[in-house]
């Protein structure tokens, strides 16, 4: 291969690449440092950059007087009960699906894969009347519920996906060894198994963590989760944007350390199967 | 693996999961088909009947809901269009070698992570007429002398609301295309090479036919995202100035969120029927793949 020139490497790769981050980058630097500023800055006759004097009044308040410790234990609630319900039955499923032929197994696994083409807005009416009747509107379990529609087919797709890669021959070992198979599954496949479950499961909890639709119309003062409250937030103070970019710079801190933590086998999870497709 | 002799195993593994998705997903579905066919608002309980075709012939004489249907096939189009190119281009720059690349590569995906309350509110706050930095950048550069309303006027406030939706897709698409860039073998390139081959013609001769299944997949499934995404336009103009960034799943949240259940889910069933018109196929190649 030629080598390239520094100047190439410059306008091909390092320019544009800077460009890039910049624009994805710069409205978390944008939140973060608005969260920061007094309110004489933000609202000040002249933008600042960097704030000329950093305070942090807008965390203290928002843990103080709005009681932001609430819905962030909602929604942490919420996102962990949804994670584990999804994770025990699609993992069963997933299972079923790549260590067994059996009738019906094609339609089956078309059920599932057609789940991700509903709009959220068509199954968010008759859940909420269906909610409401069963008395269960305004409490987590709703979102629980609700938060299944979505989470259940995608983790199904994902752990078919890792399960493949698994070969057979791993537990058919121990099967021989007279193990019966739910012993093989739990002694050999688990714990093989094990970073794409967590992987499965960061990606359950954010999605859940970050959902705004359901949450709005089935929580209520008491149940209501982070983004609502953010959302809220505005409602209740006109508009305070460094209570609000305080709200999200805590909001995205969770998020962002579990994503560092399972991005790689997130990434090959959720790319395994259009790659080879 | 046993042969013939019936198994009742995987169906009893299959059956919690599919239960709960029986109950989550297809009941609230028919529920959803028998609500529109009837007045079902939730602020005249006592007047709840069926009503036959009328939801659906108020909603194909609704202007709103027209103008909605342009702004999803807009909104879809310019979204999932431009996330796509700049997805590819990044991509393309992440599969190149540099010092930081790792760190680069999972930097730049956290706007893929990020809530879309969260991504509402920020941009929000970026476009603000009075505060906002980027009428402050535009000024400073000298591109204009007068801030811009980008939010309260209708000829600005869809443009800005659809740049949030691409700066929110781009790592999807950058991820997904670059494990296919990684995908392609290299002596592909190595015997293009030896033929003389320029950077471009490698590009579109090898490359992007090699990636033809990533970008098909990827691109239908931004497409029923995009199509379905509430948040980021209901956090950042509410649909409003005058109807111009209300897309239909923006109309029926609204819709639905006074409580006037029958109507919405009429237009809940039409957003469902159009993508289900483009997902076929996508349906039909996931159809394939599990029978391999």
């Amino acid at each position: 291969m030629k080598k390239e020139s520094l100047l190439q490497k410059l306008f091909m790769l390092y320019l544009p690449i800077s460009t890039i981050l910049i624009f994805l980058l710069f409205p978390f630097y944008w939140t973060f440092i608005t969260s920061i500023k007094p309110e004489e800055e933000l609202y000040g006759p002249t933008v600042t950059y960097w704030p000329e004097n950093m305070t942090f009044d807008s965390y203290r308040k928002l843990f103080g007087e709005f009681n932001f410790l609430q819905p962030m234990f909602n929604s942490f609630l919420v996102a962990t009960i949804t994670t584990l319900v999804t994770l025990t039955v699609s993992v069963l499923a997933a299972y079923a699906f790549t260590r067994f032929d059996f009738k019906g197994k094609q339609l089956f696994m078309g059920l599932f894969l057609t789940n991700n083409m509903f709009p959220h807005v068509l199954l968010l009416i008759p859940l909420f009347a269906i909610m409401r009747s069963v008395n269960l509107l305004y409490t987590p379990t709703s979102l629980v519920v609700a938060y299944a529609t979505f989470t259940i087919p995608f983790s199904v797709w994902m752990l078919t996906g890792y399960l493949k890669d698994l070969p057979s021959s791993l537990e058919e070992a121990a099967l021989i060894d007279g193990a019966n198979r739910a012993k093989a599954f739990i002694k050999v496949i688990l714990p093989v198994l094990m970073p794409s479950i967590i992987a499965t499961g960061v990606y359950i909890f954010i999605q859940s963590w970050n959902e705004y639709t359901f949450a709005v119309l089935f929580t209520n003062e008491d149940t209501r989760t982070i983004p609502v409250t953010l959302k809220n937030l505005i409602g209740q103070l006109g508009v305070q944007w460094d209570l609000l970019t305080a709200g999200g710079i805590i909001t995205i801190i969770p998020v962002c350390i579990m994503f560092f933590f399972a991005q790689k086998k997130l990434i090959e999870g959720m790319t395994s199967g259009s790659v080879k497709g | 693996m046993q042969k013939k002799r019936f198994n009742i195993w995987p169906y009893l593994l299959i059956s919690p999961a599919l239960l709960i998705v029986t109950f989550v997903v297809f009941l609230p579905v028919l529920e959803a088909i028998f609500m529109s066919f009837q007045n079902y608002d939730l602020r005249r309980p006592d007047k709840i009947a069926y009503i036959g075709f009328q939801n659906f012939a108020e909603m194909f004489a609704d202007p709103i809901f027209w103008l909605a249907f342009k702004n999803t096939v807009i909104w879809v189009v310019f979204g999932v269009g431009l996330q796509f190119f700049f997805g590819f281009i990044l991509a393309l720059l992440l599969n190149q070698k540099f010092i930081g690349r790792g760190l680069v590569r999972s930097v730049s995906l956290i706007p893929w992570a990020t809530p879309g309350v969260l991504i509402g509110l920020m941009w929000k706050w970026i476009y603000d007429g009075n505060y906002g930095v980027l009428n402050d950048l535009l000024m400073k550069v000298g591109l204009v002398d007068q801030p811009i309303m980008f939010l309260s006027q209708t000829s600005t406030a869809f443009g800005s609301v659809i740049v949030t939706i691409i700066w929110q897709g781009i790592p999807f698409f950058a991820i997904m295309i670059l494990a296919g860039l990684q995908g392609i073998s290299q002596e592909m390139y190595e015997a293009a090479d030896i033929d003389g081959a320029t950077k471009l013609q490698k590009l579109f001769r090898i490359t992007i036919p090699s990636l033809k299944n990533v970008i098909f997949i990827t691109i239908l499934l931004r497409v029923i995202w995009v199509a379905n995404s509430v948040d980021i336009i209901h956090n950042i103009t509410g649909g409003g100035p005058s109807y111009s960034t209300q897309t239909l799943s923006v109309y029926i949240f609204n819709k639905a969120n006074v409580l006037d259940l029958g109507y919405s889910s009429s237009m809940a069933l039409f957003l469902m029927f159009m993508l289900a018109v483009v997902a076929v196929p996508y349906l039909k190649n996931s159809f394939k793949e599990g029978t391999k």
